[in-house]
């Protein structure tokens, strides 16, 4: 697959590529100008920090960031080691109703916590967690994709080593921890990443059961702060827009090739 | 008879290791099962329960039966958002899919600035949904915003892009199809770079040319993925509605409601959870419908092993 490039297509390459980085470039250009130039673009037009001081002062962003780190950390947590159990039974242990048990756990690939929300907003309020982290949390930390993906990881490691490490007297749970879980530590990063952008990101489950700014991410901030009717500016907005994005746009670009391959990874369960 | 004895003895021994094997695998599986059925499986039991009631003013609900299900036939902002939902997939999935095999294709090549043609497709990706709102609504603003300063070179006055319900949907499926291309280049990349490459050279030895090798040979062969990243698409085209919130409120008179929107705004705006219950029901219907195609029939086949 690398055949030679006709100069035309490269030149159609780089075109979409710019068209598809315009709107972020926008979003930069007017969130570092002054107001007066949110529309015009003038080469001359002064640079400032001025957008992201007056965000940063009119919402909490302080706190929106604090709540966002405690959730995706979290729920990474959860999902690593319940999905770690979990995918363990899955590969290595013959019991009655594993198929049907998989194929349960399956379901949740398809009807997404994001699709029940009015039933599991009932939940949440029936365990008197509403308006707090864990309730956003709470139905994404079993995972039926990092369960189906680490399984498939587990069930690749040579039952040699597993044999030899029960020779040794390894338990059950020793053997997980010394073996299974250091062969698949490619799968545990894809895991986290595609997991981490997804959280970072999420949005209507926590607008749903949050509505404070003690429980409130970053997604759900954003949102309020941006809401027309505040009469906010589009400088300022895209400010907030843009420190929203940061630390997640930040990350992409230093680890590029790492979350480009475990999109792949993740992608061709 | 000692020889039955000592069979009778493995045979306990299996047995209990049997066991002692499912108790250890059920134990490993209690947190997750626990979630797993607090949070995915009694909800959507509930939900089937709840849909044959209905939510009386003062908050109590009672048995209606079918009721609700009536109702909903007669309610035209739920076929709104159905047909919605249907022209927003057939709007969104074939263009993305045929971006981003464009993509993939490109990003696969030797390529001059194959990393930074990589990142740019990529980038919209990572970013949140309700960020990228932001940023297109600012695009699609009367008068001031980008695009209406681009017909203003060319002499056009105004338009409220999102404000014309004959617009709306159009607006909010250009800007899906730049969050969502990227992404599925990842599927189409992973399969090209699993493709031999000596059917291509095959084929340029055998003198054909690059269109007919891709028509004939490269196409085919990605079959199986372009499968797979359209039913991820259409699931996917059920889920996406947090751009809604910020850009439309699914209006101007419900032109760009999705299902999954009206369920939102019906339980929680309206409080009228029981026929949201209803209303999810449909939607539920409609993702397994997509599952079992998905799992009887592709999966199997492509990539589960």
């Amino acid at each position: 697959m690398n055949g030679r490039t006709h100069p035309l297509e490269a030149v159609a390459a780089w075109l979409l590529a710019l068209l598809w980085l315009a709107p972020l470039a926008y979003a930069f250009w007017s969130a570092l100008h002054p107001a007066a130039y949110a529309t015009s673009f003038s080469l001359s037009a002064p640079w400032t920090l001025e957008n992201f001081v007056r965000a940063w002062h009119q919402a909490p962003f302080g706190r929106y960031y604090l709540n966002t780190v405690i959730l995706v950390v979290l729920i990474l947590i959860g999902q690593l080691v319940l999905s770690t159990l979990a995918a363990y039974a899955f590969a290595r242990f013959k019991f009655k109703g594993s198929g049907i048990a998989f194929a349960l756990v399956l379901l949740q690939l398809m009807i997404m916590p994001d699709v029940l929300i009015v039933e599991n907003y009932r939940m949440i309020g029936k365990l008197g967690l509403l308006d707090t982290i864990p309730a956003i949390a709470l139905p994404y930390l079993a995972s039926a994709f990092g369960i189906f993906l680490l399984r498939q990881t587990f069930k690749s490691v040579p039952l040699e080593l597993v044999e030899a490490a029960r020779v040794e007297g390894a338990g059950p749970l020793q053997i997980l921890w010394r073996v299974y879980v250091p062969l698949a530590r490619p799968t545990y990063v894809a895991f986290g990443l595609v997991s981490v952008s997804y959280h970072w990101n999420n949005f209507l489950w926590p607008l749903i059961v949050t509505n404070s700014v003690e429980a409130r991410p970053l997604t759900v901030g954003l949102a309020v702060f941006g809401a027309p009717e505040t009469g906010v500016d589009w400088s300022i907005i895209t400010a907030a827009t843009v420190m929203t994005m940061a630390p997640l746009l930040f990350a992409f670009l230093l680890f590029q090739r790492q979350f480009v391959q475990s999109f792949m990874r993740a992608g061709i369960r | 008879m000692s020889d039955q004895l000592v069979m009778s003895s493995v045979a306990r021994q299996a047995r209990s290791h049997a066991w002692w094997n499912a108790v250890n695998a059920w134990l490993l599986l209690l947190p997750a099962a626990v979630l797993l059925l607090a949070f995915t499986h009694y909800p959507i039991l509930a939900t089937i329960r709840h849909s044959f009631f209905i939510t009386r003013r003062n908050g109590t609900e009672a048995f209606v039966g079918l009721d609700s299900y009536h109702s909903m036939a007669a309610d035209p902002i739920f076929w709104r958002a159905l047909a919605n939902n249907f022209w927003f997939a057939l709007g969104t999935i074939p263009t993305s899919i045929a971006l981003a095999l464009l993509m993939a294709i490109w990003v696969n090549r030797n390529m001059r600035g194959r990393g930074f043609l990589r990142l740019a497709y990529f980038t919209p990706t990572v970013l949140p949904m309700i960020a990228v709102a932001n940023i297109w609504l600012f695009f699609y603003t009367p008068d001031y915003g980008l695009l209406d300063q681009l017909r203003g070179l060319f002499g056009f006055g105004g338009w409220n892009w999102l404000g014309d319900p004959s617009t709306v949907m159009g607006c909010l499926i250009v800007m899906v199809i730049w969050k969502e291309a990227g992404f599925f280049m990842i599927f189409y990349l992973a399969a090209l770079q699993q493709l031999s490459p000596d059917l291509e050279e095959a084929a340029a030895v055998e003198g054909a040319s690059r269109w007919y090798t891709f028509r004939r040979i490269t196409f085919p062969l990605l079959m199986p993925t372009t499968l797979f990243v359209a039913i991820n698409a259409v699931i996917n085209s059920f889920k996406l509605v947090d751009h809604l919130v910020i850009m439309t409120k699914g209006g101007p008179n419900n032109a760009s409601t999705l299902l999954l929107y009206y369920i939102y705004e019906v339980a929680f705006t309206f409080q009228d959870s029981a026929y949201a219950a209803t209303l999810t029901v449909v939607l539920l219907v409609l993702l397994s419908t997509v599952a079992l195609i998905k799992f009887g029939y592709l999966d199997r086949r492509i990539h589960y092993q």
